[in-house]
């Protein structure tokens, strides 16, 4: 690719092109979604499903061992006194933490390990770092890496990098689950989005992620619905499913019961399931736990009655 | 690598949401509406009017004949004369926002009263006629006392007693599109609803008496054609205002020549939404939907006929029937519904008719597989593929939710079958390029063209249509002369 110079381009063949996004009209049908009426059995057993699809998550620089002991029993005890609740489908941690986390949770559990990797959440690493970083957390444990992708060499159009660097990535994950973090909020426009999600898709992403969390906007139901809208066409062309996780800014059940909602007209019922659609939420967990305590028992629980991790 | 996590129901459903109906207050029976009162029908007769999800009578309306008409034109004249054409402009704007904000006030209960009386989604009632309507009311109350600045050098005049027919397919806005500019310009009303359709009319009526506007500046008579024919044909009335059916419009326009009335006629289309190679496909799909298939397709204005060209077309196709068949058809009442019932036994035979010439001819039928209730008028939505130019579904107006696809290949080619047509009211146009999306829609012969949406209405924008959609703009500017003299002094 490097030594194509025919026109100056990056990607002169335009290898890396993708169908267009009109933005008006991606935010109407978003729109649409907010005004869908969600009440009583659909939404107690959205509720339990948003619960089952979170991936709990800490990412701070002050994150210590303990804390991150703590979240992992929260992540399979999510409220005991309501029994039948699901535990959440993954923590999410820094690589670092990783080995707490193995540790802190039992061998049968069903909670899956994820660790973000590559030089999160920035990307600016070398690539030989961000590969050593990946495999290593991967030998501690983790099952799941979400990765973020190089917007600097994205924005500057340099495709066939960004590319390159997933698929190695996803290499380096030997066998473990590829999440994409294309953080939206850096990229400008839903074409850039539909593009990024694209390349992420095509060079081995497992899931396509929104977002890192630490940059202002995060997920929306609009840059959510251009990225569902790629897994699509993507499972028109070639028959595989593609995961899709929106992170940051999601903390009311309200929205993210509206996020069911969209994955469930847009992807369909197969979507709706752990394997193939995540939250990465910190606070999401316990507005959700207060919804279905209020369908329980008929009132509101004050916000002290659920535990702060 | 299959998860071991509890999961949920396998599939997930939404629950019925139904709008409550408690408070709203409908009465057994109402009157016409003249001169600020209730006056009984002369002959003393009254015709149900039927909630089309259950069959179920609502009430009952005035059947009007003759004399009735006579005393709301008389009456309409006398308002005119001393109270309406003597007051400052600025007096007139007042009861226009007033109004407006007694419809925002009252929004719930007129969404409902829609939706019962005519069937169509409280979801759009809700967020789109009702809104819209209010929108109308305070966007020409703004023009009342400004008219000399909407026409600058001209002496503007109102043109008195207006006649008014509207449909059943937006009744409320329809209401508002014909009242509210009239008021503004200082004429007086005689406003005849459709036949199915008459609830949200006479509750605007009470609203008008609650406004306090004066007796007999909006006077609204019930009745099917034949009123409406008679208001056409009183010679006290001044200008008609008709948004119908082009064969009604068509003799309305007979019986007016040779009359010194001014007329505006909106009637039927037969809109083509262009989708072209290069358009963001997902998009398109959304707005061909929303295009053919919102209120049922019960919209003059509807995106009825599809043509993708070739290149895309199986992607197109594809991906609309996915859409189809996420639609939610079921009861009006219901929040989450798409499709609501068809407005009337005779539109739903109408419509049946269609698709069954349109099977006839041999297109290919697609609809969803939905369980319709076995009570009231109900239509899945709808998508013929290999249709023929010269297909009745093709070419004739459906007025339901039936959609006909052809393909094309060239530009050329499209805008030809696009204009082929005897209607030309509105199009759309699906296209990432600006340069093309320009040079199309100005060569699509139709009063409204969107590019890249579809079915967006704003007071502010003119709507209207060429050849048999009819003459006369309204809303905005447009909409203001149509109720206007306009001279040189």
């Amino acid at each position: 690719m490097k030594n194509l110079k025919t026109n100056g381009s990056k990607d002169p063949l335009g290898l890396f092109s993708s169908p267009p996004v009109d933005q008006v009209g991606i935010t109407e049908r978003a729109k649409r979604f907010t005004t869908r009426s969600l009440k009583t059995d659909c939404k107690s057993d959205g509720l339990r499903m948003i619960l089952s699809m979170i991936d709990l998550t800490t990412l701070e620089g002050a994150d210590t061992p303990r804390k991150v002991r703590q979240l992992c029993y929260k992540a399979e005890h999510l409220h005991d006194s309501i029994p039948d609740l699901p535990s959440t489908a993954a923590v999410c941690v820094y690589p670092t933490l990783v080995k707490v986390a193995k540790d802190a949770l039992s061998e049968s559990s069903t909670v899956k390990i994820a660790s973000v990797a590559t030089a999160f959440p920035a990307g600016q690493g070398h690539l030989d770092h961000k590969l050593e970083e990946t495999r290593r957390a991967v030998e501690d444990g983790a099952d799941e890496i979400d990765m973020v992708i190089s917007r600097g060499k994205f924005l500057s159009g340099d495709y066939a990098y960004v590319s390159d660097e997933i698929a190695q990535v996803k290499e380096a994950c030997q066998g473990a689950r590829l999440k994409v973090i294309l953080e939206t909020g850096e990229l400008g426009t839903l074409d850039a989005v539909r593009r990024a999600s694209d390349i992420a898709i095509r060079s081995g992403a497992d899931f396509i992620k929104t977002s890192t969390g630490k940059i202002s906007p995060a997920a929306t139901l609009p840059i959510t619905l251009v990225m569902l809208l790629a897994i699509r066409d993507h499972y028109f062309a070639t028959g595989e499913m593609i995961g899709m996780k929106p992170a940051g800014g999601i903390s009311k059940s309200k929205l993210a019961l509206q996020y069911l909602l969209m994955v469930k007209e847009t992807l369909g019922d197969a979507w709706l399931d752990n394997e193939w659609f995540r939250f990465g939420a910190s606070s999401l967990a316990n507005d959700v736990l207060m919804q279905v305590a209020k369908q329980e028992e008929g009132v509101y629980q004050a916000a002290q009655y659920f535990s702060k991790d | 690598m299959p998860s071991k996590t509890k999961k949920p129901k396998a599939s997930w459903k939404l629950s019925p949401a139904l709008e409550s109906t408690a408070q709203v207050d409908i009465a057994t029976r109402y009157k016409n509406y003249i001169d600020g009162s209730w006056v009984a029908p002369s002959e003393g007769k009254y015709f149900p009017t039927k909630n089309p999800a259950t069959g179920k009578k609502l009430s009952e309306v005035a059947k009007s004949t003759q004399p009735d008409v006579d005393l709301a034109v008389k009456a309409a004249r006398k308002a005119y004369d001393e109270v309406w054409s003597q007051i400052t402009p600025r007096e007139r704007g007042k009861y226009l926002f007033r109004i407006a904000r007694l419809i925002q006030e009252r929004a719930r209960e007129f969404a409902i009263i829609e939706t019962l009386d005519g069937g169509k989604p409280i979801r759009e009632s809700r967020d789109v006629d009702i809104p819209l309507a209010a929108n109308h009311f305070f966007y020409y109350a703004g023009w009342a006392d400004k008219l000399e600045y909407a026409f600058p050098n001209r002496k503007v005049a109102p043109i008195g007693v207006a006649g008014q027919i509207i449909p059943w397919n937006f009744p409320l806005l329809m209401a508002a599109w014909k009242i509210a500019p009239a008021l503004a310009t200082g004429n007086t009303v005689v406003l005849k609803p459709a036949e199915t359709t008459p609830l949200t009319a006479l509750k605007l009526a009470e609203l008008f008496s609650d406004a306090g506007l004066p007796d007999g500046v909006v006077n609204i008579v019930t009745g099917d054609g034949t009123t409406g024919a008679e208001l056409a044909n009183h010679p006290g009335v001044d200008k008609i205002a008709f948004t119908g059916s082009t064969e009604v419009g068509k003799s309305i326009q007979k019986s007016a020549a040779g009359s010194n009335k001014r007329l505006t006629l909106e009637l039927g289309g037969k809109a083509a939404n262009i989708i072209l190679e290069d358009a963001p496909i997902d998009q398109a799909v959304e707005g061909v939907v929303n295009g053919i298939y919102f209120n049922q397709g019960h919209v003059c204005c509807a995106g009825s006929r599809l043509f993708v060209q070739e290149s895309v077309y199986e992607e197109v196709i594809q991906k609309l029937k996915q859409r189809i068949d996420t639609l939610i058809v079921g009861d009006p009442l219901d929040k989450n519904t798409d499709i609501g019932a068809i407005n009337s036994r005779e539109q739903l035979k109408t419509i049946q008719k269609y698709i069954k010439i349109g099977i006839k001819e041999g297109a290919d039928l697609y609809q969803p597989e939905c369980e319709l209730s076995t009570v009231g008028s109900w239509c899945p939505p709808t998508l013929f593929t290999n249709v023929a130019q010269s297909s009745v579904i093709a070419q004739e107006e459906i007025f339901g939710p039936v959609l006909a696809a052809q393909t094309f290949r060239t530009v050329p080619e499209v805008i030809e079958k696009a204009n082929n047509t005897p209607y030309g009211l509105a199009a759309g146009v699906w296209c990432d390029k600006g340069a093309r999306l320009f040079q199309l829609t100005n060569a699509l012969d139709a009063g409204v063209v969107w590019g890249n949406t579809y079915n967006q209405f704003d007071p502010t924008s003119p709507f209207g249509g060429y050849k048999e959609s009819g003459f006369g703009r309204e809303g905005g500017l447009h909409g203001l002369s149509a109720y206007l003299h306009t001279s040189s002094h």
